[in-house]
C-alpha cells in the first residue's frame, strides 16, 4: 500500500509518499511560487527521489480544506485527476484533523487554527484518544471573536495550532491564557499516515466523491440594475 | 514525455477547457479531426445572478471535471492509452477556474507520462471555424464575439495573426446580458434578446453605433447607458422594441467593420467566432454582407462557437508541433495575450 499524498489548503505546498513504513518522501515549501505550478513538479520529484513509478500508488490522499479556496482546488484536482489516471481510489482528510493529528501526544484540548482571510477563522476542537486525535467541536467558521468566546466557554487547558492562531495570537492572548505552538501549515506527512490507517480498513471513496469542505458559501454579488427594479 | 514524439495526423490530443462557465474535453485526431466533444454547461449556476460567479464557476468545475473527461473518452470509443497528448486552456479567463483544468490536465500528462501543451484560449477561438471546414484558407478574418471578448483577428497562417481592433471597454457578450437584465429578458443575454427581438422593431429607436467610422475598435459601454437613458425617459416603451433595436446598433458595428477589415486585409472569407455568434441577426447580416462583398462568410455551429474543448485541443495540436511541449510548472495566466505580429 503505497499512498500519495496531497497538501495546498494553506500558502504551503506538501506532497508526501508513506505507507506502512511511514512517510518515504516529503516535498514541502511554504513560501514561493503558486501552487498550481508547484504542485505536480513537486509530485514528480518526490517519485523520482523515492525511487518510485507512478503506477506503483496504490492511493491518492489529499487535504479536503477548510482552507484557501484556490489553493485546496488546485490539490484537489489534480488529486482527482491522479486517481482517475492511475484508476486507484482516494481518502480525503480535514485540513483541521492534519494540523490537531501531530499534537496526539498531549493532554490539553488541540484547537486547529486556519486563517480563512476577511477577519475569520476556520477552527475546530480536538482531544487525544488512543494513537491519535478525535473531533470535539465541529469546524466552523467565524470572527477571532467567536473562537474566543468559544475558548472562554469552555475554559479547558488549550493549545492552538495553526497559521490563524498565528496571526490573532496577541487578540487571543490578550483574551485567553493558552499555548500557541506546533505547525503553522497542514502537512502531507501527517495526511499520508493517517490515509493509511483508513486505507487498512479499506475506507476510501471514488475519485468523483470526494467533496471539498468550504464552510463559506460563494460570494456571488452581481448587483446590476433592472428595469422593474429602478422604481 | 516520451522522447520520440512526433506530432503527426494520427496524433490524438485530450483537451480540457475551464476558463470560464463550460467545463468540457474532447478528443481531437491529427488536429481537425474531432472524435469526441464533451460540454457541461453551468449556465444554470449562474442565472440568479445574470452573470458568471468566479466562485461558483471554480467551485463547479472541481465537481464535474473528472466525470466529463471520463465521458469525453467513453465517447471516443478509444482506450486512454491511445491518447498522445493533453492539451489545457491556462488563459485568458478566471483564475480560480482555469486552475481547476491546469492542475487536472498537468497531473493526468504526469500521471500517463504524456506531453502537456497551454492553450491560449483566444486562440483556440480561432481554431474552431477550421474544425468544421478544414477547407477554409488564409487570409481570414476572425470576429471573435462573447461574454468575455470580442475582437477582430487577421489570421494570415497558423500561429500568425494580426489584431484589428477590440472592444476598448465592455465584451458585446456583456452588453447583451447588462441590457437583458436590465430588460428583465433572462439570462444569458444573447439568446433572451434574440428571442425578444424578433418581436420588435429594429428602427424603432435609433441607439448610438459608437466609433463606427474609426478604425476597427468597438465600444459598446455608452450604447448600455443610452438603453437605461432611453428607457427611463419612456417608460411605456416596449422591451421587444428596446431589444430589437439595440440588437441592431450592436450587429450594425460588428458586421460594418468585419466586412471592412476583410475588404482592407483581402480576406477571402469572414469566419465568426464566440458565444455571440450564434445571435441570429448577426449570422443573417454576415453572410448578408459577404455575399455582397463576394467573399465568403464562415459561420461554425453553436456548439463549436462557443466554448469547448475540441477547439482546445486542435489549437494544442499545431501549439506542440510548432513549440513542442510547455513544462509541468506553468500556472494559470488570466489576462494572458495572444501574440500578435504588428
Ligand atoms: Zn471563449
Amino acid at each position: 500500500m503505497l499512498i500519495l499524498g496531497i497538501e495546498t489548503a494553506t500558502e504551503r505546498v506538501s506532497v508526501a509518499l508513506g505507507g506502512h513504513e511511514g512517510v518515504i518522501g516529503l516535498f514541502e515549501v511554504t513560501k514561493g511560487r503558486r501552487h498550481a505550478e508547484t504542485l505536480v513538479p513537486a509530485i514528480d520529484f518526490v517519485c523520482s527521489q523515492a525511487g518510485i513509478e507512478l503506477d506503483e500508488i496504490s492511493l491518492v490522499a489529499v487535504d479536503v480544506g477548510p482552507g484557501l479556496f484556490t489553493g485546496m482546488r488546485v490539490g484537489l484536482a489534480s488529486a482527482k485527476a491522479f486517481a482517475q489516471a492511475l484508476r486507484i481510489p482516494m481518502i480525503g482528510i480535514s485540513s483541521l484533523d492534519l494540523l490537531a493529528f501531530p499534537c496526539r501526544h498531549t493532554d490539553r484540548v488541540v484547537v486547529p487554527v486556519i486563517d480563512a482571510r476577511r477577519s475569520e477563522v476556520f477552527y475546530a476542537m480536538y482531544r487525544q484518544v488512543p494513537g491519535g486525535v478525535q473531533q470535539v467541536a465541529e469546524p466552523t467558521v467565524g470572527p477571532v471573536e467567536d473562537l474566543i468566546a468559544d475558548l472562554m466557554a469552555r475554559s479547558q487547558d488549550v493549545l492552538l495550532v495553526g497559521d490563524g492562531a498565528l496571526r490573532y495570537r496577541d487578540e487571543i492572548l490578550d483574551d485567553f491564557h493558552c499555548e500557541i505552538g506546533g505547525d503553522a501549515h497542514p502537512s502531507a506527512g501527517p495526511l499520508v499516515l493517517l490515509a493509511h490507517a483508513r486505507a487498512l480498513r479499506e475506507d476510501w471513496v471514488n475519485p468523483w466523491e470526494i467533496e471539498p469542505i468550504y464552510l463559506r458559501g460563494p460570494d456571488a454579488k452581481i448587483n446590476w440594475s433592472t428595469r422593474t427594479a429602478r422604481a | 514525455m516520451p522522447a520520440d514524439l512526433t506530432v503527426d495526423d494520427a496524433t490524438l490530443v485530450l483537451g480540457v477547457e475551464t476558463s470560464c462557465d463550460e467545463t468540457a474535453a474532447a478528443l481531437v485526431m491529427g488536429g481537425n479531426d474531432v472524435v469526441s466533444s464533451v460540454v457541461s454547461t453551468q449556465v444554470d449556476l449562474h442565472a440568479d445572478f445574470g452573470g458568471v460567479v468566479p466562485e461558483i464557476a471554480s467551485r463547479a468545475h472541481l465537481d464535474v471535471l473528472n466525470p466529463v473527461i471520463a465521458r469525453s473518452i467513453v465517447e471516443a470509443g478509444v482506450d486512454e492509452s491511445r491518447i498522445d497528448a493533453i492539451a489545457c486552456t491556462v488563459g485568458p479567463g478566471l483564475i480560480g477556474a482555469l486552475l481547476v483544468g491546469v492542475s487536472a490536465a498537468k497531473s493526468l500528462a504526469l500521471a500517463w507520462d504524456l506531453p502537456f501543451v497551454g492553450v491560449n484560449h483566444m486562440e483556440a477561438h480561432l481554431y474552431a471555424a477550421s474544425l468544421e471546414d478544414p477547407t477554409l484558407e488564409f487570409p481570414l478574418v476572425v470576429l471573435l464575439v462573447s461574454g468575455g471578448h470580442t475582437m477582430l483577428i487577421e489570421m494570415l497562417d497558423h500561429g500568425r495573426y494580426r489584431l484589428l481592433g477590440q472592444t476598448i471597454d465592455d465584451a458585446a457578450g456583456e452588453a447583451f446580458d447588462k441590457v437583458a437584465r436590465y430588460l428583465d429578458l433572462g439570462y444569458p443575454g444573447g439568446p433572451a434578446i434574440d428571442e425578444a427581438a424578433l418581436l420588435g422593431d429594429p428602427e424603432a429607436i435609433r441607439f448610438p453605433r459608437a466609433m463606427m467610422n474609426d478604425g476597427y475598435d468597438f465600444s459598446f459601454s455608452g450604447l448600455k447607458t443610452a438603453v437605461v437613458n432611453y428607457v427611463r425617459k419612456h417608460p411605456d416603451v416596449s422591451s421587444a422594441d428596446v431589444a430589437a433595436s439595440f440588437q441592431a446598433a450592436v450587429v450594425d458595428v460588428l458586421v460594418t467593420k468585419a466586412r471592412r477589415a476583410a475588404q482592407a486585409t483581402g480576406a477571402t472569407s469572414i469566419v465568426l467566432g464566440g458565444g455571440v455568434a450564434a445571435n441570429s441577426l448577426l449570422r443573417e447580416e454576415i453572410l448578408g454582407g459577404c455575399g455582397v462583398d463576394g467573399i465568403q462568410g464562415f459561420l461554425p455551429s453553436r456548439s463549436m462557437c462557443t466554448d469547448n474543448a475540441a477547439m482546445i485541443a486542435a489549437a494544442g495540436w499545431h501549439r506542440l508541433r510548432a513549440d513542442g511541449p510547455t513544462p509541468l510548472d506553468v500556472g494559470a495566466t488570466p489576462n494572458l495575450r495572444l501574440d500578435f505580429i504588428d
